[in-house]
């Protein structure tokens, strides 16, 4: 079992084991985490499922795809860590893996 | 019963336990709000949205679970009641009550209105038979589902979005489709002309056989189903199944009933109040005047527009009142393409056109008055966000800058002006 460290824009702190296959943004949705609003459903469509990724973690993740980049740009949190959580599947290979989930702006 | 021991009361009711609803109840907790609410709805199940419903649900790509807003548990450990498969029918804003399809009465200080709208049937003989489907709810997916398994042929009637998405997943599903649309272009409602033909000719490409200008007179019967579309010329198209997205009608009856102004939907101010004391109404079914569209009273229905929408009612309803003021912006994928749109295009008198479609990349731009109003974007992220800027302040750019595409639309947000 793969887990993955979320931590909310109020700075709440949980870890949940991740199914792998779901998105790390599915996984942030079923934790219960409202702040992070996903309102495209995963279609890499809003941006509203920003995440920054921890900086150690970031080589594992990798970075952002061409539409997602220029989605990102849309936000004024972005940071050089920064991630849609819709565009990364989680798997074993993101065991403990942690996350902040971003503000709106 | 009112005012009687057992009878139920919330501080605020929620009817409609769609997008709407659900971030309307979301917001009053996350605004702090600590009396009780209720999120009441007709379906039976937990809040999901509806987006994937002709998309990745309809494929058989994503599961029901990946389409709920939150977990079962979200809801109790928020503290808000679910009441699931029940319909309000009648709205008394005198009691300050409602009550359902059972009979029973509820009692509210607050009503927020967030019930959608309601697939419009085909206006001919032969609509009600089965084989004939509408796509809205989860249940109306599982049935088609059901029946795709022994259905070759699908008519599609109406080339709206919702018509396009269904014909794209269903052609991919290896179905024989004919788009059935009564206008001289797909997507006539809702895009320019640029991009209609662009998504027409996508769809002959994958083999969808588009039928413009055409209408439907009657479903044709066949072993107690529908078994074809007669068109208006006569001609029967043999069908085994007919999904027909001719848009919605919103479902406001029990509120106008009570007195409530509207007609296409019910009319709501700038902070989602409706004309009746107490009440408000949010999403789909909520008229209201939007500086997006040139002051005018619309209904928009599209995600961003609900979640706006339950915020600022909900911000109203916890006493911090700000008027809905949010930019519009929508999105569809067919096949490989991505559409996003910002802005509203309805009443535009010009449009631009950046990129060339055949790259199957490219933008268009909607302009009022010289003013940028719209962008659809395919395949063109870039553009979307950055034409954000242009939409929001209105600006005045010169046509051929806005259709050089050596030049990012962010720099001309910078020199535009409004
Ligand atoms: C197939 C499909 C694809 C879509 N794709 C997109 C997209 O790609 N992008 C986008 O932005 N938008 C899309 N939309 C639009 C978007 O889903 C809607 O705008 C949004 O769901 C509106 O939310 P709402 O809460 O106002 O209404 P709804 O989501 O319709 O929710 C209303 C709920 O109230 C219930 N109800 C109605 N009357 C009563 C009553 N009297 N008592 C109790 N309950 C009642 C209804 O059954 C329903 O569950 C799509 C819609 C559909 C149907
Ligand atoms: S959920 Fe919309 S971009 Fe990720």
């Amino acid at each position: 079992m793969a887990s993955l460290t979320i931590t909310s824009t109020r700075g709440d702190t949980k870890t949940v084991e991740g199914t792998a296959g779901l998105s790390v943004m599915e996984i942030i949705r079923k934790a219960g985490f409202d702040d992070l609003q996903a309102l495209c459903g995963g279609s890499c469509a809003c941006a509203t499922c920003h995440v920054h990724v921890h900086p150690d973690d970031f080589a594992r993740v990798g970075p952002a795809n061409e539409d997602e980049d220029d989605l990102l740009d849309s936000s004024n949190e972005r940071t050089p860590t920064s991630r849609l959580s819709c565009q990364i599947p989680f798997g074993p290979a993101l065991d403990g893996l942690r996350v902040t989930v971003a503000k709106e702006g | 019963m009112p005012g009687q021991p057992g009878a139920a009361r919330f501080d605020v009711l929620v009817v409609g336990a769609g997008h709407a609803g659900a971030h309307l109840a979301m917001s009053l907790r996350q605004l702090g709000f600590r009396g009780t609410v209720a999120l009441l709805g007709d379906e039976p199940d937990w809040p999901y949205e509806r987006p994937p419903l002709s998309k990745d649900y309809l494929a058989g790509a994503k599961p029901f679970e990946a389409l709920l807003l939150k977990e079962p548990e979200y809801w109790a450990l928020k503290d808000i009641a679910v009441l699931r498969g029940r319909r309000v029918v009648s709205v008394d804003p005198t009691a300050h009550e409602v009550r359902t399809g059972d009979g029973a009465a509820l009692g509210y200080g607050v009503l927020a209105w967030c019930a959608g709208g309601v697939p419009r049937r085909l206006p001919c003989a032969g609509s009600h038979l089965a084989g004939v489907h509408t796509v809205r709810t989860r249940a109306d997916v599982d049935l088609m589902r059901e029946e795709l398994a022994t259905a070759a042929r699908v008519a599609v009637v109406g080339g709206g979005y919702i018509g396009l998405e269904a014909a794209s997943v269903l052609t991919e599903m290896g179905k024989a489709v004919t788009v059935i649309e009564m206008q001289d272009r797909v997507l006539a409602r809702v895009a320019g002309e640029p991009v209609s033909r662009f998504y027409e000719a996508e769809h002959r490409a994958r083999g969808v056989q588009v039928m413009l200008n055409t209408v439907v007179s009657r479903i044709e019967e066949r072993d107690g189903r529908a078994g074809g579309v007669r068109l208006g010329d006569g001609t029967v198209l043999p069908a085994d199944m007919v999904v027909a997205g001719i848009g919605i009608v919103p479902a406001v009856q029990p509120l106008l009933d009570a007195g409530a102004a509207g007609g296409n939907g019910v009319e709501v101010d700038a902070c989602c109040r409706t004309s009746l004391p107490d009440i408000y109404a949010v999403g789909d079914c909520a008229a209201h005047r939007n500086r997006f569209a040139d002051g005018g009273s619309v209904r928009v229905e599209s995600v961003q527009n609900a979640v706006d929408q339950a915020f600022v009612a909900a911000r109203a309803i916890t006493g911090a009142p700000a008027p809905y003021d949010a930019v519009p912006w929508f999105w569809s994928n067919q096949y490989d393409l991505r559409l996003q749109t910002v802005g509203l295009s309805a009443g535009h008198d010009a449009v631009v056109v950046r990129g060339e479609p055949a790259a199957r990349s490219f933008s268009v731009i909607y302009l009022r008055r010289s003013a940028v109003v719209a962008l659809d974007c395919v395949n063109a992220t870039r553009d979307y966000v950055q034409g954000k800027a242009l939409v929001a302040g209105a600006l005045v750019v010169e046509p051929a800058r806005l259709a050089d595409t050596t030049q990012p639309l962010k720099a001309l947000a910078a020199a535009g002006r409004a």
